[in-house]
């Protein structure tokens, strides 16, 4: 891996930027490997980085039957944050945060984190209580929150109405200081450039067919570029966990469903932070191009399509309205959708299945981008020690047979 | 946007429809001698095929009743919609 540095950016400069290196190889599969991992997301390239930075396990492969992060890591719409209600959650999603602010410098790759800040609107008397019960909380887990009233929201992003005479008029805000976007593509790239650096093999359109399961212990897979042998198997396939573990036998409870996403016209920076709301239920935010980034909620039914109903976008685009009276005359460019696996709970599996030497890392549903590092880390110390590590322990799958969920449902404040 | 032909009022938007999940999720006859294992399956277990699939909407403002339909979760192609009770139809191909 050739490092970037003010030294050899000026080098590559001379030469017009053609000398660059490729950021990975392609190579062809070995007919063997210490541990594979499924799924070429930021969650499983973070995973495959992890194991070979912090375990020492690097004769790895990551398969990935498309090309890498062209899933819901270059889907999604980018806000980090970690202002959960939970403890259980508060900290896993405080761990991702903090390696997020180091990321750029440990990967050596920009992954252009912007600590903008995210304020999550309340417009009732019950979102209030949520609100400031949530900064309470989080507070408490050591994570940094605010409550603000609304002259203070307005202060903070003044493009925000808070006419009194809305429909539904805005009654204050959460504020996480620390919390805001990344560059998406950018996280899988630079994950998968460092783990390609450490001897990571990243086999691009690669697709996983099947498990070799004898006596309940998993000794290799079938895909599509031959059977490749191994003792170990993390599955981090996002919205085709179940299909995967459906191939070996496992039930999961979960369910795939479409997620939209869109993106307005390019216009001059004028939204300084991250506005999301619950109630009216929308989320925006400005990229560098100048695009309004924003999503809501998944269609109700399940499906693999990769697109979604009109009526979600129509909803949303309605509460975008509601909130910022200016935006009315602009013109959307695209929408887009991704298959998101949502767990009961609304928080992720982190740990073993019933199958020897088959781990999961799934269920971030609408909200993992926020986790890429976090979850990658806590998942390769799980596979690489055969124990959970101890932030990933309340994530595990028996937690569905013992009762112990982690209920994020509506008590983050919006998931994503 | 889906379009969907409830049984009993003919096809409707997408929009006048609540989803139900999974169709013919049975509760356990005899819940005190279910052991965890059971209940976790009944709860929260779920079949999550790319394909066809049985699942249950409810026609919240039309009718108001709960129905079947088979519906292919890649393509959203229907392929039929049938009441409570009656026979669970064959997957097409
Ligand atoms: C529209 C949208 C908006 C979102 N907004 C946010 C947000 O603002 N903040 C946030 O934190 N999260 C957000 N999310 C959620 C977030 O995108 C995901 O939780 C996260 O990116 C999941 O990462 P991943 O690496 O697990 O999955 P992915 O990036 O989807 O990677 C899984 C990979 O597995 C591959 N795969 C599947 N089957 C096989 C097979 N059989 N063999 C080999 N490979 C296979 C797929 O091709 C895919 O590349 C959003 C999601 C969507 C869709
Ligand atoms: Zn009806």
């Amino acid at each position: 891996m050739q490092r970037f540095s003010i030294v050899s950016l000026a080098r590559n400069a001379l030469t017009g930027h053609k000398d660059w290196p490729r950021y990975w190889r392609s190579p062809k599969p070995k007919a063997a490997y210490d541990a594979v991992i499924v799924g070429g997301g930021g969650h499983g390239l973070a995973t495959a980085y992890y194991l070979a930075k912090e375990h020492g396990v690097r004769n790895v492969a990551v398969l990935e039957k498309g090309w890498l992060g062209g899933g819901n890591t270059g889907r999604n719409t980018t806000i980090v944050r970690s202002n959960y209600l939970w403890d259980e959650s508060a900290h896993l999603y405080e761990h991702s945060l903090k390696l997020f602010e180091g990321l750029s410098q440990d990967l050596n790759y920009n992954v252009m984190p912007s600590q903008r800040g995210v304020l999550n609107l309340a417009h009732n008397l019950g979102d209030v209580r949520e609100g400031i019960r949530r900064v309470n909380a989080n507070r408490l887990n050591g994570v940094d929150a605010e409550w603000l009233t609304p002259a203070q929201v307005k202060a903070f992003c003044p493009i925000v109405s808070i006419s009194p005479s809305m429909r539904y008029p805005v009654m204050g805000a959460t504020l996480q200081r620390r919390a805001g976007v990344a560059r998406h593509d950018a996280v899988a790239w630079g994950f998968a450039r460092a783990a390609d650096a450490l001897g990571v093999d990243i086999i691009q359109n690669c697709e996983v067919m099947g498990f070799d399961i004898r006596q309940g212990r998993v000794h290799g897979l079938r895909t599509t570029q031959g059977e490749i042998a191994t003792t170990k198997v993390g599955i981090v396939a996002a919205g085709h966990n179940s299909v995967l573990c459906d191939m070996a036998g496992v039930r999961l409870p979960i369910q795939s469903h479409p997620l939209q996403a869109l993106v307005s016209e390019p216009i001059k920076p004028i939204h300084p932070c991250v506005v999301m709301s619950n109630a009216v239920h929308v989320y925006v935010s400005q990229s560098d191009k100048g695009e309004l980034v924003m999503g809501a909620g998944i269609d109700s039914f399940n499906s693999y399509a990769q697109r979604g109903s009109f009526p979600v976008i129509e909803h949303q685009m309605a509460a975008v309205l509601e909130l910022f009276p200016i935006f009315s005359r602009l013109r959307m460019m695209r929408t887009w959708g991704g298959i998101v696996d949502v767990c009961p709970d609304a928080s992720p599996i982190i740990g073993r299945l019933p199958v020897e030497g088959l781990y999961l890392n799934g269920g971030w549903g609408t909200g993992g981008f926020k986790a890429t590092p976090g979850s990658g880390h806590v998942f390769a110390h799980t596979i690489a020690q055969e124990a959970p590590h101890p932030l990933a322990a309340p994530f595990a799958f028996e937690r569905f047979t013992s009762g112990a969920l982690i209920d994020e449902h509506g008590a983050a404040a919006v998931a994503h | 946007m889906l379009l969907i032909p409830c049984p009993w009022c003919g096809e409707r938007d997408e929009t006048e429809f609540r989803y139900g999940g999974q169709a013919h999720v049975a509760r356990p006859l005899d819940p005190n001698a279910t052991g965890d294992a059971a209940w976790a399956e009944y709860l929260f277990m779920r079949d999550n095929p790319k394909g066809w699939f049985r699942e249950r909407w409810n026609h919240a403002a039309g009718c108001r009743r709960w129905f079947n339909m088979v519906r292919h979760t890649i393509t959203h192609e229907i392929a039929s919609v049938y009441k409570p009770g009656d026979p669970k139809p064959e997957l097409p191909e």
